[in-house]
């Protein structure tokens, strides 16, 4: 079934009148944030998975379009076969792609 | 404002919650059975889940003016539990004539594994036994695409199963096309961190259009929100969006839903709870 789009009542101007401040917050949380990381140990954010998928994550505001739809496959795990055993009773985030090489070039 | 919120764990909720959906025009709740943040030791444990489920939550909520109807269905959670789970299966089909049970769910996986799979396959093949509503839900965070991936593998295995007769809940941006191209209904889930806010639901509904999408809050034990739809429906206010739409989304597509099975009595004519308290 084809999309069939709910054309906005707003404009580009007012989307961003509305909603600039609260992204802006966000944005400052997220430069913090890495900050922070990076302040406790730089070495961090290239050792844990879980902050390689932020970085790459990140960097991807940067592209166009449909930055979100690539930052959830980023997020996501790519592989289809089903785990032999439970591992664990929860997602964590990110994908590890160690013990799947093939999954992450 | 009217609304109807198809994915709610009152159970694990306040009567004041209850009040709260009253208050701001919530008719009905339909809940779906589900994991209590630890693993139950046995079947009867879960079968006394199904009674409180099918037999007090319903008055509970009738007290505040808002249905109750649910789920039965041995939970993803612990549904990699294969002995737990051919327990639980056999004693679902005894609820399934109580007047506020709709169907199966929420059925599906939760790391998915081969166990998990397999239930989730027998617990397909129970709701098209019986002929139930399905109510899936999908995994958290970076199993979502997997989940859902396999989840909808297995439904295509049952050429007899009517899509429409089926929603998969927790969609998001990288899920909801796969769900709806193939003809089954879309959830939303408006969930604190772990799955979409009111604002990307919104634009869910601007890129793609309302047909076959509803919205929940999914409130449960957990960080959660009981009036999140409502939340759904300032956002779209905000947006500038009318009225016609809102209801639509957060009225009228939970209602053709759930009105397939002759069970749920909410009509496009039932008023707002009149009755608070």
């Amino acid at each position: 079934m084809k999309p069939q789009p709910h054309k906005p009542p707003l404009s580009g101007t007012q989307i961003v009148d509305e909603y600039f401040i609260e992204n802006r917050t966000r944005l400052l949380e997220i430069a913090a944030f890495l900050d922070r990381v990076d302040r406790m140990d730089p070495t961090v954010r290239s050792r844990d998975f879980r902050m390689k998928a932020f970085i790459e994550a990140v960097n991807a505001l940067g592209a166009m379009p449909d930055r979100l739809l690539q930052i959830q496959m980023i997020l996501s795990d790519p592989t289809i076969d089903p785990l032999d055993r439970l591992d664990r009773k929860s997602a964590i985030g990110a994908f590890d792609p160690s013990g799947h090489p093939e999954a992450r070039s | 404002m009217r609304y109807i919120d198809h994915h709610a764990h009152m159970v694990s909720r306040t009567t004041d919650d209850y009040q709260q959906l009253a208050l701001t025009g919530c008719v009905a709740v339909t809940e779906p059975a589900f994991w209590a943040g630890w693993d139950r030791s046995c079947g009867d444990s879960v079968e006394d889940y199904f009674r409180q489920l099918t037999e007090f939550e319903p008055k509970r909520a009738a007290a505040y003016g808002v249905q109750h109807y649910s789920w039965l269905a041995m939970n993803p959670k612990e549904s990699d539990d294969r002995e737990l789970s051919r327990d639980v299966l056999k004693r679902i089909p005894k609820f399934l004539d109580r007047p506020t049970v709709l169907g199966i769910g929420e059925i599906g996986m939760n790391r998915i594994t081969r166990n998990e799979i397999a239930t989730y396959t027998e617990q397909v093949e129970l709701a098209i036994e019986h002929d139930q509503l399905i109510l899936i839900h999908t995994p958290h965070l970076e199993d979502k695409l997997k989940g859902t991936r396999i989840s909808i593998d297995v439904l295509t295995r049952y050429p007899e199963l009517n899509p429409q007769r089926v929603m998969i809940d927790h969609a998001e941006e990288h899920t909801i096309e796969m769900i709806r191209d193939r003809g089954y209904w879309a959830g939303l889930t408006l969930y604190p961190q772990t799955k979409i806010s009111p604002q990307r639901a919104v634009d869910v509904i601007e890129k793609y259009g309302p047909d076959r999408i509803c919205v929940a809050g999914a409130c449960d034990w957990g960080p959660s929100d009981p009036i999140a739809v409502p939340r759904f429906a300032v956002e779209m206010r905000r947006r500038r969006h009318d009225e016609t739409l809102i209801e639509r989304v957060i009225f009228e597509n939970p209602i053709r839903f759930l009105s397939q099975s002759p069970k749920f009595k909410v009509t496009i004519s039932t008023p707002e709870p009149a009755r608070i308290g």
